[in-house]
């Protein structure tokens, strides 16, 4: 176990290197110079203190170099400083937990919902629940997302007042559920088709027999086998959703003016603030090779046949 | 002879192309406590529907019962409302699935599988019903059950997985054992081992053990009675002594003669000449008579179950000795 996790980080650091790399190269592309954004329209800095600061964010080297600098940083574990001259890192260990929470309310509220719809859907394959799950996904996938979250920040939040409609005064869970909810939403239909395709594959399964056979109630047949066995395939979805929830985020807390991640990477596009960009997207790639390490565990827990030891 | 459980005119039908086919036709069977019954005939013979049908594990929207009674100890299974019939299954009647490597749930620890069983019938708690669980390990025969009681079916060798599915199947000490083929998916030698532990069980509890089977050598070794079924119809039944002695329906007598020439304990039954029949396109009156030698134009007709001696019957038109 403890070899298949070393051997499994060891094969992260080439994702490590090329993600980077790909992230800080499409902040370099990115059009227009920072040093004038950061002085702003209209005002000139003295070539004196543009060079300076170019030199100080090696501004003046070529891509290669710069690329080195950021990488020695990080591997000290130093997100560098943003043009502002505020530590990434500050900057991020400020968002983060708003988007944490953001994210994993979403998640579970995802996995909750999903996987019951799909087991309900499943277990009455051809019935009126199951049409209705089926065709409610299929709208859902249809409609565009800040269309849903336009509407349930206006109807749930302005109109019938039972949620905040922004901000996180009101802390978790209250100013967080219904950006949540709408982040949930999207991931829903994925979910539910599949637990739905597993339970079906598994509810005629000879050992669903036996536990029939064995007088065990319905619920119990439904739950510790049926479910049980079905949820081999989705948890590796489910945790790799767990990163789509989390990059999800960034146009949610736009919309419902949430202070997480996600808004510190549009502001640091818009401000054209490579570090901060580069620094909290190397980070999110990071969390979410972690979160598929994490799932892979969970896999072999949930499926005694699956050997970890015995995989790559 | 009293009897535990009385199936009567049962009828399993199966969804086909061609609607709803006829698989087990009329079939009349009893089981008394404490004795064994065997169950034999070639395969598509209706054998595992009739003990599905009796267990109420017929294979949803595919399979129904048509129609019949499935009396245990008067009460007809049959027509009792869902929860109470979930009372019955394990808890008064177990059952043996032929394969235990796909009756077995892969992902829960054989202990746990073992335990439901108490957890549900006999209301055990989870350490309660852990203990129990050992219990049965051990007396099914599981070497070192202590340090196995965790580990997953698929980690057991097939005889070893047999003797867990065994020990399910007895979990909520049931009077019943059904016991669907379960050494055919096993090697030789490990098949004498599992038949030797069904037979001590049944004794030891003294249950009633219907126990299906293609292993003529164990029929003669652990039945009390026999019941022959050819395409889904019930054709010879009776103590085994008695069948063994005057085998009745040429059916029977076809079984019986390829294990006469020689000991063939642990060997399938002898493929008898000619195609098994079709269950879509049945012969008319007896199925069996376009294999049959003494076929003859009474044949066909439907043979009635016709009384070799008070316990012992066949249908055939000739078992009056007319023949
Ligand atoms: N799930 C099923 N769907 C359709 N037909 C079936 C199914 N199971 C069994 N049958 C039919 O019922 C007949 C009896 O089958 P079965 O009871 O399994 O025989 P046996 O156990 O004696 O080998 C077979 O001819 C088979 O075609
Ligand atoms: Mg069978």
């Amino acid at each position: 176990m403890t070899g298949y996790v070393i051997r499994r980080l060891v094969g992260m650091v080439p994702v490590v290197l090329g993600t980077t790399l790909l992230i800080f190269a499409a902040v370099y592309a990115l059009p227009g110079d920072p040093i004038k954004a950061l002085a702003g329209p209209g005002r000139v800095l003295s070539p004196s203190v543009e060079d300076a600061l170019r030199e100080r964010f090696h501004l003046d080297q070529p891509l290669w170099s710069q690329y080195g600098h950021y990488l020695g940083g990080l591997v000290r574990g130093d997100l560098g400083i943003d043009l502002q001259g505020q530590e990434v890192s500050a900057l991020v260990a400020r968002a983060w937990p708003y988007t944490l929470q953001l994210g994993l309310t979403a998640w579970a509220i995802m996995a909750v919902v999903g996987i019951s719809l799909g087991t309900f859907a499943g277990m009455r394959q051809g019935g009126t629940v199951d049409w209705v799950v089926l065709t409610g996904t299929t709208v859902v996938v249809g409609v565009p997302y800040f269309v849903v979250a336009y509407v349930a920040q206006i109807l749930l939040g302005v109109n019938l007042g039972w949620f905040p409609t922004s901000g996180v005064r009101e802390g978790w869970p209250a100013s967080y559920l219904l950006p949540a909810a709408v982040l949930a939403l999207f991931g829903i239909p994925e979910l539910v088709r599949l637990t739905r395709a597993s339970i079906i594959e598994n509810r005629y399964a000879d050992y669903v027999d036996t536990a029939i056979a064995k007088g065990l109630p319905h619920r119990m047949i439904v739950v510790r086998h049926i479910l049980r066995n079905s949820l081999v395939p989705v948890v590796s979805v489910l945790g790799l959703s767990l990163g789509y929830m989390v990059s999800g985020t960034v146009l949610i807390e736009g919309i419902f003016n949430i202070p997480g991640l996600g808004y510190v990477v549009f502001n640091g596009i818009s401000q054209q603030n490579g570090p901060v960009v580069v620094g909290v997207c190397s980070l999110l790639v990071l969390v979410y090779l972690m979160i598929n390490l994490l799932v892979d565990i969970v896999y072999g827990l949930l499926d005694p046949r699956i050997s970890l030891a015995g995989r790559r | 002879m009293t009897t535990l459980l009385e199936v009567s005119d049962l009828t399993v039908e199966f969804r086909t192309a061609r609607g709803w086919g006829v698989a087990v036709d009329g079939v009349d069977l009893s089981l008394a406590p404490g004795r064994t019954l065997a169950v034999l005939g070639e395969s598509g013979s209706g054998k595992s529907a009739t003990a599905r049908a009796i267990m109420g594990v017929l294979p949803a929207t595919v399979g129904r019962v048509g129609r019949g009674r499935v009396l245990l100890d008067g009460q007809d299974l049959l027509r009792l409302p869902p929860q109470e019939r979930r009372a019955v299954r394990g808890a008064r009647v177990g059952m043996v699935f032929q394969d235990a490597l796909s009756a077995l749930n892969p992902v829960l620890p054989v202990g746990y599988q073992i335990g439901e069983g108490c957890r549900v019938h006999l209301g055990m708690s989870r350490r309660a019903a852990r203990r129990r669980a050992l219990e049965l390990l051990d007396l099914v025969g599981i070497p070192d059950a202590r340090r196995r009681i965790d580990d997953y079916p698929h980690q057991f060798s097939g005889g070893m997985r047999q003797r867990v599915m065994i020990a399910t199947a007895l979990a909520a000490d049931p009077e019943i054992l059904i016991a669907d083929e379960p050494t055919t998916a096993l090697d030789v030698t490990v098949q004498a081992q599992i038949l030797q532990l069904l037979a001590t069980l049944q004794a030891d509890r003294q249950m009633s053990l219907m126990l299906i089977t293609h292993d003529l050598g164990v029929v003669a070794g652990m039945a009390d009675d026999i019941l022959v079924m050819y395409a889904g119809r019930v054709v010879e039944q009776g103590p085994a002594d008695d069948v063994f002695e005057r085998p009745t329906h040429p059916y029977t007598r076809a079984l019986l003669d390829s294990i006469c020439t020689a000991d063939r304990k642990g060997q399938p039954l002898r493929v008898i000449s000619g195609q098994p029949p079709d269950l879509g396109n049945l012969p008319s009156g007896c199925a069996f008579r376009t294999r049959c030698t003494q076929a003859a134009d009474v044949c066909r007709t439907l043979p009635p179950a016709t009384a070799v001696s008070p316990v012992h019957q066949a249908a055939c038109h000739f078992a009056g000795g007319a023949a």
